[in-house]
């Protein structure tokens, strides 16, 4: 070693205390906009292989809370892309993500519901989100959501996602502004089906352009 | 009309509902946003159309 070198030594595994995480994303992403992130809270309705993708990267931006929706258990077919490991198979996905997270921060605030979500449900289970994240799998959901949320939650934005299957062209996944509050990421067009299903690159491409779209919404960039 | 964009021709009458059966779209895998105003799919078999208005309709495939 030369003079006025650092050296930090790393514990393999050691959990950086809650101040030290801070400041390294802080270091990272400015006080500015770390701040913005740490106060919001984001739901995310599906925890497949768009919802568990999604909501690891927002971990990984130091959300400051989630509210996370599904009621389905972890089945080996979900490994080919969703964010979920063998140690995880026949846990609830809630609770398989909720541990998932807890290993990127061990501080993030994460509230679950084991529910399948209705009409009903929406509005109550969402109450503290600015932010909802649709991350279903069935099109009846998903339009039942959006639909949902734009009515008996207009104050709230909605970023959705239709069209992400096979691997087509990257570059056709786009994100669209449909209204002020309502967001579409996808091609629109690949439907999940037999010769064309769903795979890693394509459904986590879209995926991130979900999260992306709730980052620039949580720091007031709003168009596209 | 105007439709996602593209002028079309809409008869006198027409309702939403009219409209995604000619194109083929579910009335349950839909957001139908018409002058800027979303409209609740109860209303796609009430809510007439007319040429002046300005029409978006979001399709919802599978896959998540």
């Amino acid at each position: 070693m030369k003079a006025k070198e650092d050296l930090e030594l790393i514990k393999i595994g050691k959990i950086p205390k809650k101040e030290e995480l801070e400041a390294l994303l802080v270091a990272r992403h400015t006080q500015r906009v770390h701040d913005k992130i740490k106060k919001s809270i984001v739901g995310i309705a599906g925890l497949g292989g768009l919802g568990s993708n999604v909501a690891i990267s927002l971990v990984r931006l130091g959300i400051g809370k989630l509210v996370l929706i599904d009621y389905d258990v972890v089945e080996p077919s979900n490994l080919n892309r969703q964010q979920y490991f063998i140690n995880h198979i026949g846990m609830l996905k809630t609770e398989a993500l909720k541990d998932q997270l807890r290993n990127i921060n061990p501080y993030v605030n994460v509230e679950t519901k084991n529910i399948y979500l209705e009409e009903g449900d929406v509005k109550n289970c969402f109450k503290e989100c600015e932010i909802v994240v649709e991350a279903f799998d069935n099109p009846i959901s998903k339009a039942m959501l959006v639909n949902t949320l734009l009515k008996q939650c207009p104050e709230k934005y909605i970023v959705a996602a239709s069209g992400m299957a096979g691997y087509f062209s990257n570059n056709s996944i786009v994100t669209r502004k449909i209204t002020n509050k309502f967001y579409m990421v996808g091609d629109g067009e690949t439907e999940a089906k037999e010769g064309s299903g769903l795979m890693a690159p394509r459904v986590a491409i879209a995926a991130n352009h979900e999260a992306n779209t709730v980052l620039r919404i949580i720091l007031g960039e709003k168009n596209v | 009309m105007k439709l996602n964009g593209k002028t079309i021709d809409v008869k006198q009458g027409t309702t939403i509902f009219n409209l995604l059966e000619s194109l083929k779209l579910s009335d349950d895998k839909v957001v139908v946003e018409v002058n800027y105003e979303i409209v609740s799919p109860e209303q796609f078999p009430n809510r007439t159309l007319n040429n002046a208005d300005k029409v978006e309709v979001v399709s919802f495939v599978g896959g998540g």
